[in-house]
């Protein structure tokens, strides 16, 4: 039985479901993130993947790094995928036809294919209450096809659909709010966790997986390609994100929001930006305006959450 | 053992092009990608794991002894545990050739 | 004893589900569709059909809950028509690629733009090249019969496809109709349980979906054209067996005095019966005329129409929908195409009517024949004829 609240990393289990030998980059923190929610959610898994980057570097015709279950379709509706199979497999067992067991859909996909082109099919799920765990490899961009924008890349982020130039400081929109979205459809659980904070990622995995209905986690992950910086800082870039308040570690359970991390005083932005290439291009008063931005929502946040 | 892409023919595949091996992926050699390597040096390893935890590839393991040391079959070479190893165990060197 | 009723086709669909005992339907309504998916979900409601109903919130996410139910080894089933077809579209080729079996009844209707939602078959049409296992039907007892063997055929481990089965929105769909239903027990016997070869399932952990580098995607799209090719023996057996079992048969041609038809009529769909109609009237006032229906679609039946229209010297294709800056309709270029390397073949003259609903009565039919016959002796600059429009 695994207790991540130990934070003792030999005890983790050392089976790879996400075998080495996938084709991630450098340093990906995704690839990282993938890893340790397969840790976290054991054999008895059918895995239901959007277009990404996770799911080109995992399978390569012939090959495959998926040592459970795991279909790939398209890059629009991993939900309506995982909600046939979660219906399939209840109707099967409960007609007999196959044997009762704890299987547990676990959809991935990336923030373009949650909040962009997915999240029709991510809100009609969970709004039909199925029975499954949607997590959200979120690298703020389309990072697969070349670093181009998403819904989920911050403010002042330069994309290639985005870039930096003369007149645009790149990304001129804000990151969705996308686990608020989650979150307005009434469902049991709700979560945001990072690769760089292991135990947590692990520990809310196998809590939105044992809940008995939807729930969705998003995890940040790094990316050296994408965000523009040496591939062994993946694990830093995490933790700054936090510490900063830009990607808030946080749960909402039944609409009641308590905070994982929460600390008196956030680390200023510019630690977190300065240490990315996407955002190298900001002049001081753009930094200004998402510092003041971050804090503004950290506390409306806090203000949510349980004391 | 799964042949290359390049010498499957159309009868090889199977219905829909499911793919029936778990994890035969860990047949590629990602250890060619890198440009670095991690050197581990047991005298400050501490055991702790957290190098394991950390690595993207999940190719860090125990050795006989217990100390912890990366597949270098597999090793990329990100630099990651380096980076995360509190007593300043491992050391990042130029890949040889 | 099986009983004799009358019923409107899309509710007798659903009874077809029933006794086929269907595992999950996931289902967009959509005109004509719409009373298929209702009753669906009165008879899930009502504890008769032991099933999953997902009321998805799409077209394209209702294939795409199809894709995961069937890739679990669920006995699958959907129903749309028109733009939601299309809305679908990408989706379609992933579940033929993947052999992920699965039945759907599509209405067929217009497409937009202008908005249509009476029936023709532009939808069928632009779905041609995905796949799929098309059939189509006419009355009300071949569709509840083609339901059934749809899923038979669909889901035999030689073929492992979906299945289209195609009803003229309207025309059939809201159709009320006497169908003969087979008994449950008759239904068991005819359709063995669904069993997928390699189901998602822990016990044994496949990956689905893997990405193809250029060096092995033309391989994969071989092996899925031949086990298309090779589904018709599949569904000629399963056509073989229910006439057997129900006594009705069914070929991917059918013929209505044809036999020593100088000039040939070319119908798919419901307006074929009009035909038959209005080949009555023209062989009583002297005319050697004849109509050749195809009721397989897909994998399409060389060897069948060539046979079929061997004899004749014009053949005239009514196609109910329309390519446009091409050719004309899809099934004359198709039939065209069959028929070239034949040393003997009539002239294939091509007509476009019935679109958006539009009537064809029995005296449509004959003015049609007659302009082929004059188009096949005096030729005309045209790749095609627009049947009915008002200039």
């Amino acid at each position: 039985m695994e207790k991540y609240a130990v934070y003792v990393p030999k005890l983790v289990t050392r089976r790879e479901n996400f075998a080495p030998g996938h084709r991630a980059c450098i340093g990906c923190g995704e690839a990282l993130a993938v890893r340790l929610a397969c840790k976290a959610l054991g054999q008895s898994v059918i895995i239901a993947n959007a277009t990404g980057c996770m799911e080109i570097v995992s399978s390569p015709l012939p090959y495959t790094s998926w040592r459970v279950p795991w279909i790939h379709t398209l890059f629009e509706n991993t939900a309506a995928v995982a909600s046939g199979i979660e219906a399939g497999l209840k109707i099967l067992m409960k007609k007999g036809r196959i044997a009762q067991k704890e299987i547990k859909v676990v959809a991935m996909a990336g923030d373009g294919g949650t909040s962009d082109i997915g999240l029709q099919a991510l809100s009609g799920a969970l709004e039909r209450g199925h029975d499954f765990l949607y997590l959200c490899f979120d690298n703020e961009a389309y990072m697969n096809t070349g670093i181009q924008r998403s819904s989920s890349t911050p403010y002042g982020a330069s994309t290639t659909t985005s870039p930096a130039g003369k007149v645009s400081i790149g990304q001129v929109t804000w990151k969705k709010d996308m686990p608020a979205i989650a979150a307005a459809h009434d469902i049991p659980y709700v979560a945001t966790a990072c690769s760089s904070y292991p135990f947590d990622l692990m520990a809310k995995v196998a809590k939105g997986a044992a809940i008995q209905g939807p729930a969705y986690v998003q995890i940040l992950s790094p990316c050296p390609t994408g965000w523009r910086f040496a591939t062994d800082l993946t694990i830093r870039i995490g933790r700054l994100a936090v510490e900063t308040g830009m990607f808030p570690l946080y749960e909402v359970e039944n609409g009641a929001y308590k905070l994982t991390f929460d600390s008196p005083k956030l680390r200023p932005v510019a630690d977190y930006m300065k240490l990315q290439g996407r955002f190298r291009h900001l002049p001081p008063d753009i930094v200004e305006e998402i510092q003041t931005k971050v804090i503004e929502k950290y506390e409306r946040l806090r203000a949510k959450a349980v004391r | 053992m799964t042949k290359p892409e390049g010498e499957l023919t159309w009868k090889d595949i199977n219905i829909g092009a499911i793919v029936t091996e778990p994890g035969n992926a860990s047949q590629y050699k990602t250890g060619d990608w890198r440009s670095e390597r991690p050197i581990f040096d047991s005298e400050k390893c501490i055991k702790c794991g957290i190098c394991y935890i950390f690595c993207p590839e999940g190719c860090i393991g125990q050795n006989d002894e217990g100390y912890f040391e990366a597949n270098l079959f597999y090793c990329k070479g990100c630099g990651i545990c380096a980076r995360e190893c509190w007593p300043g165990a491992i050391n990042m060197v130029p890949e040889e050739g | 004893m099986a009983k004799r009723v009358g019923i409107e086709v899309s509710l007798a669909i659903g009874e077809a589900v029933k006794l086929a005992n269907a595992d999950v339907v996931a289902a967009y309504p959509i005109t004509p569709q719409t009373h298929i998916v209702e009753h669906l979900a009165e008879l899930v409601a009502n504890g008769e059909l032991d099933a999953k109903y997902i009321p998805v919130e799409s077209e394209h996410s209702a294939m795409s809950t199809c894709l995961g139910s069937s890739a679990v080894g669920a006995r699958t089933f959907t129903a749309t028509a028109g733009q939601g077809l299309e809305l679908m579209h990408e989706v379609l080729y992933v579940a033929s690629s993947m052999r992920l079996p699965m039945v759907m009844a599509v209405a067929n209707r217009a497409l937009s733009s202008p908005l249509s939602v009476w029936g023709d078959q532009s939808d069928v049409m632009a779905v041609r090249d995905t796949g799929w296992i098309q059939l189509f039907v006419e009355n009300g007892q071949e569709t509840v019969d083609n339901v059934l063997c749809a899923f038979r055929i669909g889901e035999d481990p030689r073929v492992l496809l979906p299945v289209m089965v195609h009803l003229d929105g309207f025309y059939l769909s809201h159709m009320i109709e006497p169908v003969l239903f087979p008994e449950q027990s008759q239904v068991d016997e005819f359709l063995p349980p669904f069993k997928y070869p390699l189901p998602l399932h822990p016990d044994r952990p496949v990956t689905m979906g893997a990405f193809a580098m250029p060096v092995i995607y033309s391989e994969a799209k071989k092996a899925q054209e031949v086990n298309l090719e090779a589904a018709k023996k599949v569904v000629l057996e399963c056509w073989g067996e229910f006439g057997k079992l129900f006594g009705r048969h069914y070929s991917p041609v059918e013929h209505y005095r044809s036999d020593d038809a100088k000039v040939l009529l070319l119908t798919l769909g419901s307006f074929s019966e009009t035909a038959m109609t209005a080949v009555d009237k023209m062989r009583g006032e002297g005319g050697e005329v004849g109509l050749v229906r195809l009721r397989l679609w897909r994998p399409f039946p060389f060897a069948e129409i060539r046979q079929a229209v061997r004899n004749a010297e014009v053949l005239i294709v009514l196609d109910k929908s329309i390519s446009f800056g091409g050719p004309g309709g899809p099934v004359c270029s198709e039939v065209r195409s069959a028929l070239y390397g034949e040393d003997k073949r009539p002239k294939v003259i091509g007509f476009v009517g019935g679109l958006g609903g539009r009537d064809i009565t029995p005296a449509g039919f004959e003015e049609i024949v007659n302009k082929g016959i004059e188009i096949s002796q005096k030729g005309s600059d045209k790749e095609f004829e627009i049947y009915g429009v008002r200039e």
